[in-house]
């Protein structure tokens, strides 16, 4: 069994694209062979800054010969259809063969195929993987018309087996696979031939490169951890830069460097950003957290043990931190002032050229913090002052330089500002949550301003008609109304939206935020419709726990059983309201009532009335749910012992306003009518 | 070549001499206020069509909202950029390029070079390619571009362009820390010149020309006038009248394109240019771009037969 091995070498791919590169020669070669009905027992594929490789074990020496036989149309049949079989099956019309069918005789085809040897089938799923690689972007280089990431220089391809290793011949413009690669762009230039997977992984390291991805990034954080250690100190873990930087050399030399007393006033997330978004260098804190020292990951050995290297890294480094501190001493001055200048300032940004400047945001979250204020505990004079300064730090020089810093230097700047705490921890957490796993705030101020930053944004894109559309969600609205939700449900907290929101359309928006929401906690469309059908659903603290509510008791056998005998006893009366003409809604006596079921269900909906009634007063699903649960058994008992349609047209109506006071007490508690199944 | 170079012209004399020596024709900077090598029409309007082009040059380079007042280590708003342009890329351009950092004194042996994803746009230009940052020890010292795009027409062939930005490659190689104690000239010429005694005065000049006196109205009706300008010369019939020739003026008119983007830059200092208008502006500057890459293709050095 021959063993394939497959290297494409080109220019330097992008760190972020190599891993799923590798993939997806995986994917493309395998699934190409095995269409063409080659096995084989293991694959596994590679990424280096400069090629992708792909090994494939254990591969058949040829596709098996397959016999097809296919029906075509009866002998006499047009000739237009015996054309369009044959050419269908590829075969000539002389080489049909006319069978009995028992009615008459057809023509069949037998379609013959020779099995291929694999080098004929690798050549063609080669091309083929390359001429439609999945690359994020792609391009074209000198007068060629093959796109790659980057110009692709040579291509190893070549089957091993007990009698050695044989290119398997093939081209894609103009560059013709062979046994040749090359190491380390400068420590292993010259050229070499492999003749296996084996011999190509160990060549490749004799030539100072590191095939292996996850074998790069194991050697950098090991030896990263332990400079770190001798020192004392501790590296600052970054799983998604490790993979960038193991994707940026080929053969990693980890180097340590300080970081000048003249930055250690800096904000340690100022330094660990700067050093990581520039520099890509990962950051060593000392066990008060503050980081001192940095490591960078060069792509070489030098004779100086790469003294050099480091020297100009960390001049590289200075220059940038010097600009880091310009822009924090600036922002210094000006927060200590009060921040008024960056204030002012939002009023020349624009926030969406039809909802106005971010001054206006300002000024609008302000109002809407101090209205919410109460609703979640805080004080609205403190909220308002918080919204206030929320947006300060975007005039900055540090969030123009550093984006991803906005909200962490809010916190530091309102400090500054000699605003209070809990002022300051709004600046920072009124963003939250932002994505599914990111911390929702719990202090009641930075609650407030970050409910009011997302119902404004919301009811402002409502207002001027930009709302999600199917996968585009430019705005991240979706996220804003997942993030009201979190927010009320985490703090458990009573607003009702309605009161915020004037647009049902927007309401409605959070209702299907809701369903989608609630359908990752196990809980079906059908009983949130039940539950949403229900007066004051803008709520959706009280809609939510009616959900849950209502879901856990459809689990339980009373549960079940009383969907059913709602149901019914809802059919029966709806049937004979249509065909009555009139509401039975008058009451049921229970002088009218015959047999010991029907006192029995009186007494029950006494009862379930007096107990439901409080429950739901005090918004107590489950109590009012477990007294529902009560009347499984009486209604069921009185649906077996008694005829709805009696003779005695008074009983008969009797019963009918018996039921219907089983539908209202179901429909007091949630639509069950919305219920399926 | 291990020695060091010992000034700024230095470097730009052993980048002249190296790629002259690779068959590149060295040519002046252009003749009016660019932002970017780029805009030469040298590398813009020679990037097009199919004839092969290779040259290289300085290109003086102005970028004012950099300005400041020659007071920052590495920030001005008047600079020198090193462009090279070769049409079809060569295969070995990576290797052309790195035989260039030699050239210059950087010893491949003792230091970290990198190829760092970094793909360009220029909005302005209509343009896009995909390439690099090259990184020196975790310094970028030059852009490395594979064009695919300019004026809005494909690039067949593809050309590739080199960009070094002269002053910080230049520091970091004469390990000097702020741009204006570098040596300009030979440090021991009977009359040395550091950058600073060349430009200082100028950078801060112009910081505060840029900044606070260019008069917005007159830039934004020279804007106006390019803008015009540069429509009515390619609107005129292509065969001239009066020798009978055809001659299309892509190269006047890519001027006033030119002038119209320096313009659009001096207005964005002056801070008059809100965040939503700036978008227009920049779409009305590529759309005089591609007017001009129109009219280039149609031209002899353009490709067309």
């Amino acid at each position: 069994m021959p063993d394939l091995l497959i290297e494409l070498f080109s220019e330097e791919i992008p760190a972020r694209m190599q891993a799923k590169a590798a993939a997806d020669l995986q994917r493309l070669v395998t699934d190409g062979l095995v269409e063409a009905g080659l096995t084989y027992a293991s694959a596994g594929a590679f990424s280096t800054p400069r090629r992708l490789a792909l090994s494939v074990e254990g591969l058949t020496p040829e596709s098996p010969n397959t016999r097809e036989e296919r029906k075509g149309p009866k002998v006499g049949a047009p000739d237009k259809a015996v054309e369009g079989f044959c050419r269908g099956a590829g075969v000539t019309v002389d080489q049909l063969e006319k069978r009995d069918i028992g009615k008459g005789e057809a023509y069949f085809a037998v379609i013959e195929k020779m099995g291929r040897p694999a080098a004929d089938i690798i050549a063609e799923v080669l091309e083929s993987a390359i001429r439609n690689f999945p690359w994020p972007k792609s391009m074209r280089w000198g007068t060629g018309a093959l796109k790659w990431v980057r110009p692709l220089h040579s291509i190893v391809c070549i089957l091993t087996d007990e009698a050695g290793a044989q290119v398997v011949p093939m081209s894609v413009d103009g560059i013709d696979a062979g046994d040749a690669t090359r190491g380390h762009r400068f420590m292993g230039p010259d050229v070499f031939s492999v003749t296996s997977f084996e011999d190509y992984e160990v060549k490749l390291k004799r030539a100072k490169v590191i095939l292996r991805a996850d074998e790069r990034a194991d050697m950098i954080w090991s030896e990263a951890s332990n400079q770190a250690f001798a020192a004392g100190l501790e590296l600052v873990e970054d799983k998604g830069l490790l993979a960038e930087v193991a994707g940026l050399v080929e053969w990693p030399v980890v180097l340590m460097g300080t970081i000048a007393d003249d930055f250690l006033s800096l904000p340690p997330e100022v330094l660990t950003a700067s050093m990581k978004e520039h520099q890509k260098f990962f950051s060593v804190r000392d066990k008060s957290g503050q980081v001192v020292r940095f490591v960078t990951v060069a792509n070489r050995e030098t004779a100086d043990q790469g003294a050099t290297i480091l020297a100009g890294n960390q001049k590289v480094l200075f220059a940038r931190l010097s600009d880091a501190k310009f822009f924090w001493e600036n922002d210094l001055r000006v927060a200590k002032a009060g921040g008024q200048a960056w204030l002012d300032a939002l009023s020349n940004v624009t926030f969406h050229n039809k909802l106005g400047t971010v001054s206006e945001l300002v000024d609008r979250m302000a109002a809407l913090s101090a209205e919410i204020a109460p609703m979640v505990g805080a004080d609205a004079a403190e909220a308002e002052a918080a919204a206030r300064f929320a947006k300060a730090d975007l005039s900055s020089e540090m969030i123009y330089e550093f984006p991803d810093l906005q909200g962490l230097m809010g916190r530091y700047y309102a400090k500054e500002a000699g605003l209070s705490d809990t002022v300051a921890a709004a600046a920072q957490e009124h963003y939250s949550p932002l994505g599914p796993s990111d911390d929702v705030p719990t202090a009641p101020v930075s609650v407030a301003v970050a409910l009011a930053e997302k119902v404004d944004k919301l009811t402002g894109f409502w207002a001027i008609d930009e709302k999600p559309t199917g996968s585009k969600d430019p705005f991240a609205l979706r996220r804003a109304a997942l993030g009201v939700i979190r927010l009320v449900r985490e703090n458990t907290l009573t607003i009702k939206l309605g009161t915020l929101i004037k647009d049902a359309d927007l309401l409605s928006f959070f209702h299907d935020r809701l369903k989608v929401f609630l359908k990752d906690e196990g809980i079906s469309h059908d009983v949130i419709d039940a539950s949403l059908a229900m007066p004051g659903n803008d709520d959706l603290l009280l809609l939510v726990n009616r959900a849950k509510a209502l879901a856990a008791f459809l689990k339980t056998d009373d549960g079940e059983n009383l969907i059913q005998g709602f149901k019914r006893a809802n059919n029966i009366l709806t049937q004979a309201e249509e065909k009555d003409g009139v509401e039975y809604s008058f009451g049921a006596d229970l002088k009218f009532a015959e047999t010991d079921e029907e006192k029995a269900l009186f007494a029950a909906l006494d009862a379930a009335d007096a107990k439901i009634a409080p429950a739901m007063a005090a918004e107590d699903f489950a109590g009012a749910m477990s007294a529902m649960a009560d009347l499984r058994m009486p209604i069921d008992a009185f649906f077996d012992a008694v005829q709805i349609n009696a003779d005695s047209e008074v009983l008969r109506r009797n019963r009918l306003n018996l039921l219907h006071r089983i539908r209202t007490i179901c429909l007091s508690v949630a639509d069950l009518r919305k219920i399926e199944g | 070549m291990a020695d060091t170079p010992r000034s700024f012209q230095e470097i730009i004399l052993r980048l002249q001499a190296y790629w002259a020596e690779k068959g590149c024709a060295i040519m002046q900077p252009y003749d009016m206020e660019v932002g970017a090598g780029t805009f030469h029409p040298a590398t813009t309007l020679r990037s097009l069509g199919d004839v092969p082009w290779a040259a290289a040059y300085v290109q003086p380079s102005r970028r004012p909202t950099d300005g400041r007042y020659g007071e920052n280590p590495n920030r001005l708003q008047h600079y020198y950029q090193y462009q090279v342009l070769i049409k079809p890329s060569p295969p070995d351009l990576q290797d052309l390029y790195l035989g260039s950092l030699k050239a210059i004194g950087i010893d491949m042996e003792m230091h970290d070079i990198r190829f760092v994803e970094d793909d360009w746009e220029s909005p302005t230009l209509g343009a896009w390619g995909l390439g690099w940052e090259v990184w020196c020890d975790g310094m970028e010292v030059s852009q490395f571009t594979y064009f695919q795009q300019v004026g809005g027409h494909d690039c067949h062939p593809v050309s590739g362009e080199l960009t070094y930005g002269l002053e910080r490659l230049a520091m970091y190689v004469l390990g000097v820390d702020h741009v204006m104690d570098m040596p300009y000239n030979d440090p021991d010429a009977p009359i040395a010149l550091t950058y600073g005694d060349v430009f200082l005065q100028n950078e801060q000049e112009y910081s505060r020309y840029n900044f606070d006196i260019a008069d917005t109205d007159i830039l934004l009706k020279h804007f106006e006038d390019a803008e015009r300008e540069c429509a009515a010369i390619l609107a005129n019939e292509q065969v001239d009248p009066k020798t009978g020739h055809k001659i299309v003026m892509a190269q006047p008119a890519y001027d006033q394109a030119i002038k119209a983007s320096h313009l659009f830059n001096l207005l964005d200092a002056r801070g008059v240019i809100s965040v939503t208008e700036r978008q227009a502006y920049i779409g009305r500057v590529r759309t005089l771009s591609k007017l001009c890459a129109d009219a280039f293709v149609q031209t002899a050095a353009g490709g067309a037969a």
